[in-house]
């Protein structure tokens, strides 16, 4: 039996939903120029996770597995729009700007993954928790990126000038780079590799070996 | 099959889950909506007065908007006869102008018009036939502030603001955009305080009568030129486009001439 400890810690590196996944990539794209927003995308969708785990968890057993999908999907969604109405009324600038990634949380691969691979085989104060601890793993990424792209690319920290830009008058040329969406591949790639580097258990074998050059030598001797 | 995966069971799961989701899903939308229209208000309001450079969101706290806001009278223009209609015509076209929205008319045949390729210069397809601008007149009734709303097409989708005008109906006051697609840090530069600062005081209309007021690379130092953003192109073309537009001879040109000589 899982513990509830490591439910909710191991997926912050052992078991990171983004980093050793591969999951919800897409939303660590869209919403990481600005830290600000991050956060409360990073809220919305710890949020959506644990609920959407600890009712499908709650239901499981009386769940048809014909329409299983479904039902996880209308779970998700109902959830997502609640929290949508939730920012609207409460974040009205953050919901501005997050404008469709907040929709975009039903499709993101991290809450289904988890009702589908965790809350149908598990008790729900378990389920719960293993969405909060997904949704952390996701934040932490999330967090980490949204920095360094805010950082380098508008010279501040949650709004707060760090570094000033050249176009207000300071001298740091802002990296336009960092605030395009490819800068964020980048930034996963770099964090994956040095979350690989410090725990090798999370290496992947290789799937196919290359093989050595072997006309090589014979060639080279004529 | 185990007792879960009988049709009856199937039907009646999928019912009460629809009914709970459902009720769950228009409660919040019901309960919220109240806070959510205020706010809708709220940030329109905070974009009309920080067109017109009344409203910093560094030192203006909220609750001053509504007052600051009293100020101003809304007004609805019909855009093809370039004029202001009086209550009574707005009562008769069936129009609340508390709840009235531009934006959503434009759905509406009989509340709004497609616009021709050649005269569509801001790309928006559509407009209202009616729109709402607001104005502050001094004590002796005399124009001080006209704030007309704008929007056009940039780089990713439709830039909506407004442009605040002097009461001569050809100085500007200032631009604001509140809903827009651009990129963070590029396009979306059309909201730093330095570059719309660059705005008051330059002259919409040319000697010729035509709206001279442009977006430049470079230079921008006529009255008529404004420096344009380095590393968005697109979206200063586009704020030039919906400003040589919603200014022009087809949208707001013959009400903002007629007021500028009287």
């Amino acid at each position: 039996m899982t513990s509830a400890k490591e439910v909710v810690f191991k997926p912050l590196f052992d078991n990171n939903p983004i980093a050793l996944q591969i999951l919800g990539v897409c939303s660590a794209l869209a919403v990481t120029t600005q830290l600000s927003v991050t956060l409360v995308m990073c809220v919305a969708l710890t949020s959506v996770t644990a609920f959407s785990n600890l009712f499908i968890s709650i239901i499981r057993n009386h769940m048809p597995s014909s329409i299983r999908i479904i039902i996880q999907m209308t779970i998700i969604a109902s959830l997502v729009i609640v929290v949508d109405q939730f920012l609207q009324a409460y974040a009205y600038e953050i919901s501005k700007s997050l404008s469709v990634f907040v929709g975009l949380i039903i499709t993101n691969c991290i809450v289904m993954g988890r009702a589908e691979a965790f809350a149908m085989k598990n008790p729900p104060i378990l389920s719960f928790l293993d969405g909060i601890g997904n949704g952390l793993g996701y934040s932490f990424v999330l967090i980490v990126v949204a920095s360094v792209r805010e950082l380098f690319g508008s010279g501040s920290l949650l709004g707060f000038e760090i570094l000033p830009l050249v176009g207000n008058g300071g001298w740091y040329q802002g990296n336009g780079l960092m605030l395009l969406s490819p800068s964020a591949f980048f930034i996963i790639g770099l964090f994956i590799w040095v979350l690989r580097g410090l725990k090798k258990e999370q290496v992947e074998s290789a799937e196919f070996k290359i093989a050595p050059h072997a006309a090589h030598s014979e060639e080279g001797a004529f | 099959m185990s007792s879960k995966d009988t049709v009856q069971k199937t039907l009646v799961v999928a019912f009460l889950l629809c009914v709970v989701c459902s009720i769950l899903v228009s409660g919040a939308a019901v309960i919220l909506k109240p806070t959510q229209d205020a706010n809708r208000i709220l940030d329109r309001n905070k974009n009309i007065l920080s067109a017109a450079g009344l409203y910093d969101p560094a030192v203006t706290p909220d609750s001053e908007v509504t007052e600051l806001f009293s100020r101003f009278t809304t007004r609805l223009v019909d855009i093809n006869e370039g004029r202001f209609l009086e209550a009574d015509e707005v009562a008769a076209l069936g129009i609340n102008i508390d709840n009235y929205d531009q934006r959503k008319v434009i759905t509406d045949p009989s509340l709004s018009e497609a616009l021709s390729k050649e005269d569509d210069l801001a790309d928006v397809k559509r407009r209202a036939l009616y729109q709402m601008v607001y104005l502050v007149e001094d004590q002796n009734g005399e124009l001080e502030t006209i704030v007309l709303p704008v929007s056009g097409y940039g780089l990713w989708g439709i830039l909506y603001g407004f442009m605040a005008l002097e009461g001569d109906a050809n100085t500007v006051k200032g631009l604001s955009f509140y809903e827009l697609k651009e990129t963070p840090g590029l396009g979306a530069e059309v909201r730093n305080p330095r570059w719309r600062a660059l705005w008051p005081g330059k002259k919409v209309f040319a000697e010729d009568g035509e709206v001279g007021l442009t977006v430049v690379k470079g230079a921008g130092a006529g009255e008529h030129e404004v420096d344009g953003l380095s590393g968005a192109t697109l979206t200063s073309r586009g704020v030039a486009n919906l400003v040589r537009y919603w200014l022009g001879d087809t949208a707001f040109g013959p009400l903002l001439k007629k007021l500028g000589n009287s």
